[in-house]
């Protein structure tokens, strides 16, 4: 069976570590603040400028003045801090945010990202993606395994116009996780979904992958 | 030297011309200077090029000077929220050029300190670094990005004294801080003037050198995206 949206956030949640700085993405890498392990301090970034993003407001706390990078209404928490869009992308391009959680049309087996433009298609920009994959220390990528024709998205090169060069450095799909080899050499597949075979994800993957030995 | 104006109109006199830069705040629609926005469709200027993160909806903040024609070209990160937009860049009509929002919020912040240009990572191996000079540091590639500056800056703040000290409030910061150091000209629209001496000296965001004109603004503050939670139990 292979992962949900819920079950692909939840899954993203087991990379968060206590005392993380995190940025999270639009769409499922969004859904990972409701998966944070209670006990755990993991402190939300928002490119537009806040550290320590809040829930979403009740009706009656909607501030226009705070918003998330998704322009979604938010609330703050105690520890927030707000500050300008440099302040926000020095902390970013200076590497002091460990995780970005992100998604993707396109990974490559060496670590290439694509994810902001279809030629042809109209563009709407790459808002904070290329600063997030060039300056978090980790960057993680959320997303399905095909796209919607049912073509792999995990492939040997990407086709798409890239976003970052050998910057992501683990792939969660609904099928399988894969890490990327620290010197860009390959894959790894080392988790499959519940349900998923190994057969299954080698019909479904253009990129070349090695398999853990915890599967061989 | 009075820096505070009646209103937006009086506030941009003499500033505005065609073909000019101008850069404006804002995030989405969250601190963007309505007034001065408005002021600037009002004066007629044309063939403007317009440095903002977005351009607005259809018919509000930038999306005003859209509908007007009024832009020859945007300098933005992203400008996914306006039909008009999008109908006039694929006639050919309107220039863009994308930046990836740290490059264009570190272009603002250098070319108001002075510094024509810098190294950063961002791009690099992508379209964004096409044509520009690439040099390694430290066994690392980093791009040549050049600093912004703009003939006019218009931002939104919360609160100004009579000498132009701001406070900004809460996301709507953003990329408000950095354009009022780099504009030849910078007028700052506010929801409230206050007595010079006020404000606390070591609360203050960005100091009133960096600022030419004030007007107090009621701005409408529109919301893109709503997202609320409900009570439990409700």
């Amino acid at each position: 069976m292979a992962r949900t949206r819920e079950q692909l956030a939840e899954r993203a949640a087991k990379e968060l570590q206590d005392g993380f700085y995190v940025n999270l993405g639009i769409g499922i890498p969004t859904l990972v603040a409701n998966y944070i392990p209670d006990g755990m301090t993991v402190t939300l970034q928002s490119e537009n400028g806040m550290l320590g993003m809040g829930p979403f407001p009740y009706d009656d706390e909607v501030d226009p003045d705070l918003i998330n990078a998704g322009k979604q209404t938010i609330t703050e928490i105690p520890e927030s801090a707000y500050f300008s869009s440099a302040d926000s992308f020095a902390m970013i391009r200076g590497g002091h945010i460990n995780l970005s959680i992100l998604g993707a049309m396109e990974v490559a087996q060496n670590g290439d990202i694509a994810n902001w433009m279809i030629p042809g298609k109209l563009v709407k920009g790459m808002g904070g993606a290329m600063d997030l994959v060039a300056g978090v220390k980790r960057v993680v990528v959320v997303m399905e395994h095909a796209n919607k024709h049912g073509q792999s998205k995990v492939l040997k090169a990407c086709t798409l116009p890239l976003t970052g060069t050998g910057v992501v450095s683990r792939i969660i799909t609904d099928l399988a996780v894969f890490d990327v080899k620290p010197d860009g050499s390959g894959l790894v597949l080392i988790e499959l979904a519940d349900g998923v075979t190994l057969d299954e994800v080698a019909r479904k993957t253009e990129a070349a992958y090695e398999v853990a030995e915890a599967f061989v | 030297m009075q820096k505070v104006y009646p209103d937006a109109k009086s506030a941009l006199e003499g500033l505005t011309f065609d073909g000019m830069t101008v850069m404006s705040g804002g995030f989405g629609l969250c601190g963007i200077p309505e007034f001065l926005i408005a002021a600037l469709r009002d004066s007629g200027a044309k063939n403007l090029t317009v440095i903002s993160n977005n351009a607005g909806v259809d018919g509000f903040g930038l999306g005003q000077l859209l509908e007007t024609r009024q832009i020859k070209k945007m300098i933005s990160s992203y400008v996914g929220e306006n039909k008009e937009f999008e109908r006039q860049y694929l006639a050919g009509e309107l220039q863009l050029e994308f930046n990836p929002q740290g490059t264009l919020a570190e272009r603002i912040r250098a070319g108001g300190a002075g510094i024509p240009a810098f190294f950063t990572a961002t791009g690099v191996g992508t379209l964004v670094a096409e044509g520009k000079e690439v040099r390694s540091f430290d066994g690392r590639d980093y791009v040549m990005e050049t600093g912004l500056v703009a003939d006019l800056s218009i931002v939104k703040a919360w609160k100004a004294d009579e000498r132009g000290n701001l406070v900004f409030r809460k996301t709507a910061r953003n990329f408000n801080p950095m354009m009022a150091t780099a504009g030849k000209a910078c007028v700052v629209e506010v929801e409230e003037i206050v007595p010079t001496g006020s404000l606390d000296p070591d609360h203050i965001h960005t100091p009133g050198i960096y600022v030419d004109r004030i007007i107090r603004s009621t701005p409408e503050k529109r919301i893109e995206q709503r997202t609320v939670r409900q009570r439990e139990g409700a």
